[in-house]
């Protein structure tokens, strides 16, 4: 070997270190101050899936990282490329999804001087970032690499950013320092803190009307199994937020649905009459509780369990906290059951049972609606089909009526609720278990603000089914406009849309078209089938609406229901 | 009420903006900052005044815990401190005023620090509350400039 041969660049130092963190796959999309990270990249055994916008490349990573439970990582140039992934990071971190962003930078000798796709993007992105670096010195590297990706994944999670000026990746004869973590201001809840479990199951015992709420959290920490025994040998009520779903699985007969803006009718009333609520792994965001966090649950003694503490007491007063790891509070929980007496809960669950039967969702089954056609999707899926959706009514039905049973098989945005998320999230799905079945949901007005995905759904070949939902309008934003606005509608009028079967077909894609509902189940059917992509674009109202619905600002249990 | 909460940084570049950058996204007031290094070159202490209820400084002190350059975060509002702030005083002073202004300098311990034709300024240290007096005490005379450091804190030794 050569002796230049032997002298590590910057950049092969940045991709043997990503190789140590089991890194497999980058999203990227290329850029000037990158060429010596691309020309390493050809070297490497690391795969590279190249998006058509930066965007694409930073959601793929977040579908990758919430179906595989690993690290996503993503990487774009310097300036354009880096601005256009601030959504990605802003999405990840609104919803605790672990990964790593590389941006490129110019030169440490130019930053600061407004030179050619410079943009200060650790300044942009610091308010959505878990943390960030700046690497000034390719000998770095190793550590930084090493603590970025502790930090996106440990405690709760979220994206950290590292800016890769060009010099540093282009250094030659890079002699790294050593990997060892340099972290003594990061802190990591692990285990509940101070003997509180005792205190917990006494006010379980004590309660008859309980109720556990379940999040995100329970999703991150792998508690579902821990929340299903805690559930049946207590016979808890359970409800979810948008995040939690499948927490418990759906059809599992403690489960009362999401809870919520579009909840079910039961889990708000339940919410709003228990007398004990086990919060798990929340944030009392303001689409379950409608933005009055002093009117929620107002009748319960609350339990709050998060890894974060900086969500206790955040917007709800709590009255036992804990601060821990979901799944190892949960089950010091389960520990205390040998001699526990369970709560008598008959009573609440012939009243739950009643507003069961009173309220359940229900849809026209004379027609062609969404709801029906997500049911059909579930007699298909079996316990390995991801489901991604994107943003707007779809998104609300799939949470509603779409039998999620594991949470690791459903990628949505949740609290950014970024349309565009959709296409590219079911991109990462696919890389991450190409074994799976992966199906995309989506809306007419979200599937085109990422529509160039399909490019890379054809370069790569993944046989992703895309069931579009097409009513020709941004229907939510319709929705609240006839509620809201006395149906003076404006700007939701999607009349410029394309024929979507043909720009299927233009990137080489089988396109099917559904106009009624005798076609849904053989078009289902024939998608599923086929060993390549699929797009079904399926013809519906512009006046289905999604409900329950409770306005902003009304109490989670004064709810449009029809 | 007033906080004052030591905070203890990592120090290199970058850090400063990601503690103020925190109090102004999350709408906390900042009364007074201060920062310099500590005995450990590696890292620098603020000392920082917020004022807030209960439940805002306890999302102050959870939310700065949370970034990964804060090492510690301590509340010394409740607890034994010895606490000081400095303040540099231009004060207006004619032939009729000179000597009563010096004296009032005198009283509040403060240490005139330069001399001009027609005004003198002047050094004072001790807690924020003298060298409001001191400020209330000297303005009839005529205050022309006030820079003051803000508060730097330290506990007090267990004896």
């Amino acid at each position: 070997m050569s002796e230049e041969k032997a002298g590590l660049r910057g950049a092969d130092v940045l991709l043997n270190a990503l190789q140590s963190e089991g890194v497999d796959v980058l999203f990227g999309y290329p850029g000037g101050v990158l060429l010596p990270l691309y020309d390493a990249l050809l070297d490497s055994p690391i795969r590279h899936v190249l998006s058509r916008h930066e965007q694409g490349a930073v959601f793929a990573a977040d579908g990758y990282a919430r179906v595989s439970g690993k690290v996503g990582v993503c990487l774009a140039t310097s300036g354009p490329g880096a601005t256009n992934i601030v959504t990605g990071v802003a999405n990840a971190y609104m919803d605790s999804i672990p990964l790593v962003v590389m941006t490129g930078q110019v030169s440490t000798s130019s930053l600061g001087t407004d030179s050619f796709q410079e943009v200060d993007i650790i300044g942009i992105t610091m308010p959505i970032t878990k943390h960030s670096y700046l690497v000034k010195d390719p000998r770095d590297l190793p550590r930084i690499i090493k603590e970025a990706f502790f930090i996106a994944r440990t405690g709760r999670p979220g994206p950290v950013l590292i800016d890769l000026p060009r010099d540093v990746l282009a250094k030659e004869n890079v002699e790294p320092f050593p990997s060892e973590m340099k972290l003594k201001g990061y802190k990591v809840f692990g285990e509940g803190n101070n003997g509180k479990i005792e205190e917990v199951m006494k006010a379980l015992s004590e309660c008859r009307k309980p109720v556990l709420y379940a999040g995100g959290g329970v999703v991150t920490a792998g508690a579902e199994a821990v929340i299903r025994q805690l559930t049946e040998k207590a016979n808890l009520p359970v409800v979810t937020t948008l995040m939690g779903i499948g927490s418990l699985p759906v059809g599992h007969p403690n489960l009362l649905g999401m809870v919520g803006m579009h909840g079910t009718v039961t889990a708000n009333y339940a919410v709003d009459d228990c007398d004990l609520l086990i919060a798990v792994g929340v944030r009392f965001d303001d689409r379950v509780t409608s933005g009055l966090g002093h009117r929620f649950a107002t009748k319960a003694k609350v339990i709050h369990i998060d890894i974060d503490p900086v969500e206790i007491s955040k917007v709800v007063k709590t009255h036992i906290q804990i601060v821990g790891d979901a799944r190892l509070v949960l089950e010091e929980m389960l520990d205390v059951f040998p001699g526990f007496t369970v709560p008598v809960v008959a009573d609440w669950w012939s009243k739950l049972g009643v507003w069961k039967k009173d309220h359940a969702l229900s849809y026209d089954l004379d027609r062609l609606t969404p709801q029906m056609v997500i049911e059909s999707l579930g007699k298909f899926a079996n316990d390995s089909t991801i489901i991604t959706t994107d943003v707007g009514q779809h998104q609300m039905w799939v949470a509603q009526y779409y039998p999620t049973v594991n949470p690791r098989n459903y990628a949505t945005s949740c609290g950014l609720g970024a349309m565009g998320y959709g296409l590219p999230a079911a991109v990462g799905a696919q890389i991450a278990r190409p074994n799976d079945l992966v199906i995309l949901i989506t809306g007419d007005g979200s599937l085109q603000m990422s529509i160039q995905e399909l490019a890379t759904i054809a370069q790569n070949k993944l046989p992703i089914k895309i069931i579009l939902l097409n009513n020709g309008v941004l229907g939510m934003v319709r929705q609240l406009q006839k509620i809201f606005c006395k149906e003076r509608y404006n700007q939701i009028q999607l009349d410029g849309n394309p024929n979507f079967v043909k720009v299927a077909e233009a990137y080489g894609i089988l396109g099917i078209q559904v106009d009624s509902a005798e076609q849904v189940q053989s078009a289902l059917e024939a998608a599923i089938k086929h060993p390549g992509p699929v797009l079904v674009d399926v013809t519906i109202s512009p006046d289905e609406a999604v409900l329950p619905f409770v306005p902003t600002g009304n109490e989670i249990t004064d709810m449009i229901v029809r | 009420m007033l906080h004052t909460l030591a905070v203890l940084v990592e120090n290199h570049p970058g850090v400063l903006i990601r503690v103020a950058g925190l109090f102004a996204r999350r709408g906390y007031n900042i009364d007074s900052l201060t920062v310099c290094r500590t005995e450990d070159p590696d890292l620098s202490r603020m000392t920082i005044v917020v004022s807030g209820d209960e439940q805002v400084i306890e999302q102050v002190r959870n939310q700065l815990s949370k970034l990964v350059i804060v090492h510690t975060v301590t509340d010394l509002t409740e607890q034994s401190v010895v606490d000081r702030e400095l303040a540099l005083v231009r004060v207006e002073v004619s032939a009729e005023t000179r000597s009563v202004v010096l004296q009032t300098v005198e009283v509040f311990r403060g240490r005139v620090v330069d001399m001009g034709r027609s005004n003198i300024t002047v050094e004072i240290t001790g807690d924020t509350a003298k060298i409001d007096a001191f400020v209330n005490a000297i303005s009839p005379y005529g205050l022309l400039e006030l820079v003051r450091t803000g508060k730097v804190a330290i506990l007090r030794s267990e004896v």
